[in-house]
């Protein structure tokens, strides 16, 4: 079969990828640098009969995909920054009444306001405790066309799999850069569909009763069962509970559902890690920088390594833990202050050999930056 | 035609939560029966709510039910009217809710004219936090948060929901029971955004900081300050509010128009 060969914007690819993975919702508010989305999905959601609005502001089109998913159809908003503040709380919602969905997040410098145009990746963080109250998430990323097109669809299966949200923490770098991408053939990726109940009309349907495998099948809102989905800690029929044995059956539900699945939902790619002194650990555009660094020093002969993390939540621990082992050094390339070098500090039997490369000024971090700081833990002096 | 409001009730949620003497019950009985004159199937009812004392509405009655976040209910109806929109949505909500919080998706969800059925449930009161003024407690009044008279005027929501487009505006208070049952089902039937703002007591809260005596006193006040649209008191009395029908009118509903929008896109694809 012919391939068909895009040169796209990362922004276009997770609309592609979405629309492959069978979005049927959109809600979505203007902000740069994540606008694109919102445009092409107001074009071609409509074309298959999807649903794209644009709503008020961020609040109202986070509370809008819930509202949709709930009736059955798979639902994402996409923003930056800024949106994301904002669309904290009905994620917080969205994990309590275990409403899958999809919340893009093209990272953009900050806080505040911030540099809108420029690239960062400084809500590794708040993806994972922006929302107020304890809770597990899971977080993606990708560094190049091809793996954020899997990356977006695996965002929507795991979604279904574990009736959660989940956050892809795109950055400025890679949402604008245009680059190849090979369109996978339909059938090509697995796509996991809504789970639904096979109860009965007239048959007692628990909605947050959760199967022996700890999956809660769903039924759709306007179908034939009626329940109560809420915010407030819940009974297995979506109730309103302060029973104490329920309120600690439900966190440790919500919590457990993800973490005790870490070793399945983690994804990361590793890069000549088998002999490795040095291993790089870099995710998102930060990752080109770094494999760019790996590969010419290995052309020298230098037993560089660089483990890309492509799930961020939950944290890849045993894989950073057993890829660290044997190295000398460990250099986190990000661009932020150091969210995911506290997670590999935290991680690792000796935290005195984890080193930070980063950039925060909105400057995409460069192989320069990367081997400027090499050289210094490296005792090369600079 | 008789109606069985227990038939609609989650009766093992009862006794209700809300005080003795509060309105909001009086209105969930007839809006009960706005329901079962028109002959909606339960199944076909998704009711959204927001948080505060009349949002703990869905919890009892046995519909589709979503209890969301303070001031957002409208916008997930709108998730849910737009994905589905042959359900029949309903969200009731309180002043507080409605109208500070959740004050901008209000005027929004009204221009839009999506099909949507809100109801203000107006206690002129925080009353689930305690007793604090709110958007509608109106310049003069006390609460737990203006110990020295709260110096806001109140909104006028028939006003607001005129200006912010929606295409069916109506007012009625806990008293005017029979006139309440008639304005819901004609408010559930219109095609597009509605709203009906009920004036409703709290005796708790309300009613005690500002000496409106109890349940029945708050009730009478109704009765003696409120006047049917267009009346000669309302020309004699400049301070009666005014209850009826304010806005009937059909105009394009957003669903509707959304569903050509699909028409357009892929059409313009196939050619």
């Amino acid at each position: 079969m012919d391939k068909k060969l895009l040169f796209v914007q990362g922004n276009e690819v997770c609309v592609e990828a979405a629309l492959y993975a069978g979005l049927g919702f959109f809600a979505g508010y203007p902000i740069t640098p994540s606008t694109e989305i919102a445009e092409l999905l107001s074009m071609r959601l409509p074309q298959r009969g999807g649903k794209f609005i644009q709503m008020e502001d961020e609040i109202a089109s986070m509370c809008a995909i819930i509202g949709a998913s709930l009736t059955g159809l798979k639902s994402m908003t996409a923003t930056s920054g800024p949106g994301f503040s904002l669309k904290q709380e009905a994620i917080g919602y969205a994990i309590m009444a275990e409403v899958p969905c999809v919340v893009v997040n093209v990272m953009r410098s900050g806080p505040s306001t911030g540099m809108p145009t420029k690239g960062s990746q400084g809500d590794v963080m708040q993806a994972r405790w922006g929302t107020h109250g304890d809770h597990s998430i899971i977080a993606l990323t990708a560094s190049n066309h091809q793996d954020l097109f899997l990356i977006t669809v695996e965002a929507f299966n795991l979604s279904e799999t574990y009736r959660t949200p989940v956050i892809l923490l795109l950055d400025e770098v890679i949402g604008h850069m245009r680059e190849k991408l090979i369109m996978p053939q339909p059938g090509e990726i697995p796509l996991v569909q809504r789970l639904r109940t096979s109860v009965k009309e007239g048959t007692d349907y628990h909605p947050y009763l959760p199967r022996e495998d700890g999956r809660l099948p769903m039924s759709d809102f306007g179908g034939v069962h009626r329940y109560n989905v809420t915010g407030l800690m819940h009974d297995m029929w979506g109730f309103p509970s302060d029973n104490p044995q329920v309120a600690y059956g439900l966190m440790r539900h919500l919590v457990d559902k993800i973490d005790q699945h870490a070793h399945v939902i983690t994804r990361t790619k590793e890069f000549f890690l088998d002999d490795a002194e040095t291993v790089l650990i870099s995710y998102g555009s930060s990752a080109r920088s770094a494999l760019h660094v790996v590969e010419n020093r290995r052309a020298r002969g230098e037993r560089l390594g660089l483990l890309e993390l492509q799930t961020l939540w939950p944290f890849p621990a045993k894989v950073v833990r057993e890829r660290c082992s044997r190295a000398k050094h460990v250099l986190v390339v990000e661009m932020n202050m150091g969210q995911i070098l506290l997670e590999v500090k935290k991680t690792v039997d000796d935290p005195d050999k984890v080193f930070l490369a980063n950039r925060i000024d909105g400057t995409f971090i460069s192989p320069t930056d990367i081997r400027n700081v090499l050289r210094v833990i490296q005792s090369k002096g600079i | 035609m008789p109606v069985s409001v227990k038939e609609y009730l989650r009766e093992r949620f009862m006794p209700h939560l809300w005080c003795p003497g509060c309105g909001h019950g009086i209105i969930m009985n007839n809006l009960v029966r706005a329901i079962a004159s028109l002959g909606i199937k339960k199944n076909d009812i998704v009711m959204v709510t927001g948080i505060g004392c009349s949002s703990r509405i869905s919890g009892y009655l046995d519909f589709h039910t979503l209890h969301t976040l303070h001031g957002r209910a409208l916008a997930f109806a709108t998730g849910v009217k737009l994905a589905r929109p042959d359900l029949t949505l309903l969200v009731p909500m309180g002043d507080g809710d409605a109208l500070a919080i959740g004050g901008n998706h209000f005027i929004h969800a009204a221009r839009r004219n999506i099909d949507i059925t809100a109801i203000i449930m107006n206690n002129n009161v925080y009353g689930m936090t305690g007793g604090q003024f709110s958007p509608l407690s109106g310049y003069g009044t006390l609460a737990t948060t203006a110990p020295f008279g709260n110096i806001y005027e109140a909104f006028d929501i028939v006003a607001l929901a005129k200006a912010a487009g929606a295409s069916f505006v109506a007012r009625t208070t806990a008293y005017h029971v029979s006139s309440m049952t008639e304005i819901l089902e004609k408010a559930i039937k219109h095609k597009g955004f509605s709203v009906v703002e009920i004036l409703t007591q709290c005796p708790t809260y309300f009613g005690r900081k500002n000496q409106r005596g109890d349940a029945v006193e708050m009730l009478n006040w109704y009765k003696d300050h409120t006047t049917p649209i267009g009346s000669g008191k309302k020309e004699k009395d400049a301070t009666l509010i005014e209850r009826g029908i304010f806005v009937d009118e059909q105009r394009p509903e957003y669903c509707e128009e959304y569903a050509k929008v699909i028409d357009r896109g892929t059409k313009k694809q196939e050619g």
